[in-house]
């Protein structure tokens, strides 16, 4: 399974991702995506499309998929 | 460390000189050394060095290593005190762990205020400036290849590369002060004070309600908080609670019984981190003492991360509402909700650290919350 990574020090917080990724992210109170279930951000297999397409579309290339650990 | 301000009551770092050579030991000796010492990182995370190690050696390219003195911590003054207290430990130990992970590059990471009396030592200078961050590890690297001295995001870890692409191993100066004597003693030497869990001593600095605030005291894992408190001259009058581990730790309660250790602060949501303990007198509240650091802590944000940025202003003056009763309704939750939404939202750890220091100092002062929220303050009535 893979993981969101966020790089916070890139993210702008315009919330295009939580527009692709609805099922996942919310946004915070200031914009910024936040998982959903306040949990961490491991992408259902269900989603790995979406969150692809997230990815490649971030404008501040802040968002990447790893590999879940454990 | 001088004798003035130290009461070591095991004097093991501030023993002086007079240790005699190194051992020519190997660098796989020495990470085994570390492992059966068990010793972990008094730089604040507690991570056991020899795992570290391991991971930069296993690169199997040329690894940079930097001692870390930075300690942006204000209650914190055991890395200044080690400084000119043991500077040949910190050289030795500097020495061993580029043999283990194969360093041909080191340097130390140290306060300008500090360099002066660093400079005969056979050692790269940088300094770390006056920033709560700057001793993140990230930050670390950033600063000694000339950049600003702010954490980095963590896809990659700087073990595998850090400092100009190469693995970099970050050791806070009082670990490598360590290994420097558990190379000549012996592990179980380092094991025979602290407790089988957490083996060894460590430095804590102490401040706040004590006769001598800012002492640096050297002891076992597992001292009991009373006697930690006695070794900076005893508390000034009754105590109210204790914040252990300093301004990302968690409040304790003032019970002289208690083990300073990882596993008896647990239950509290502290740890002994990087030895930083601040008793917190009778008469002063602790919701206006936790929310005076909150704020602190929050203009301290490296001004990168939109959660961190823009979240820890907003937990902070939250909390300085509660504390200076400005009452509305939902108030504790909403500081609850804010500590939460910022835990895990940054390049480095400083979100977390700041939400677990409001979280504690909610259930800490859980009576004083419930006082507030009905214009009431139970220090300013005595209690
Ligand atoms: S699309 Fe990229 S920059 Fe925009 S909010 Fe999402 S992660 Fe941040
Ligand atoms: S999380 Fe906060 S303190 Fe850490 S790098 Fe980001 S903005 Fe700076």
């Amino acid at each position: 399974m893979n993981r969101l990574h966020i790089d916070w020090t890139a993210c702008d917080g315009r919330g295009l991702c939580t527009e692709l990724l609805p099922e996942l992210l919310v946004e915070d109170d200031w914009g910024y995506p936040a998982a959903r279930t306040g949990g961490d951000l491991t992408v259902p297999v269900a989603l790995a499309g979406e969150a692809r397409e997230a990815v490649s579309r971030c404008p501040a290339l802040a968002l990447r998929l790893v590999r879940a650990e454990g | 460390m001088t004798t003035s301000s130290v009461v070591a009551s095991e004097s093991r770092l501030s023993s002086g000189s007079g240790h005699g050579p190194l051992p020519a030991l190997t660098g796989a000796e020495i990470i085994a050394m570390a492992r059966d010492a068990g010793i972990t990182g008094r730089g604040g995370a507690g991570f056991p060095v020899w795992r570290k190690l391991a991971a930069v050696a296993a690169a199997g390219r040329p690894a940079v290593v930097i001692a870390n003195a930075a300690e942006g911590e204000p209650a914190s003054g055991k890395d200044k005190a080690l400084l000119t207290a043991a500077p040949d430990l910190i050289v030795d130990g500097l020495e061993l762990v580029a043999r283990a992970v194969g360093a041909r590059t080191t340097y130390l990471y140290a306060p300008a205020g500090a360099h002066s009396s660093l400079r005969s030592l056979p050692v790269e200078l940088r300094t770390a400036p006056d920033a709560f961050v700057s001793g993140e590890e990230s930050a670390a690297v950033a600063a000694v290849t000339g950049r600003d001295a702010v954490p980095a995001d963590k896809r990659i870890r700087i073990t595998e590369s850090g400092a100009g692409g190469a693995p970099t191993l970050v050791q806070n100066v009082e670990t490598l002060a360590h290994l420097a004597l558990i190379a000549r003693y012996g592990p179980g030497w380092f094991r025979a004070a602290g407790t089988a869990d957490e083996p060894g001593t460590f430095l804590a600095t102490i401040s706040g309600a004590v006769r001598r605030p800012g002492a640096v005291v050297e002891a076992g894992y597992g001292v009991r908080l009373g006697d930690l408190i006695a070794a900076a001259g005893g508390p000034t009058g009754r105590l109210r609670a204790v914040l252990v581990g300093g301004y990302h730790g968690g409040w304790v309660p003032a019970d002289p019984d208690l083990p300073v250790s990882r596993a008896a602060m647990a239950r509290y949501g502290a740890s002994p981190g990087a030895g930083v303990v601040v008793a917190l007198p009778a008469g002063s509240c602790g919701l206006v003492e936790s929310a005076r650091i909150a704020s602190y802590l929050a203009g301290a944000v490296a001004g990168q991360c939109g959660p961190c940025v823009n979240g820890l202003p907003r937990m902070a003056q939250t909390l300085s509402d509660l504390a200076l009763r400005r009452v509305r309704p939902g108030l504790p939750a909403e500081v609850d909700r804010l500590a939460r939404l910022v835990t895990g939202r940054g390049a480095c750890r400083h979100p977390d650290g700041t939400a677990r220091l409001v979280l504690s100092a909610m259930r800490a002062f859980d009576t004083d919350v419930a006082a507030h929220l009905s214009g009431h303050c139970l220090a300013e009535e005595g209690r």
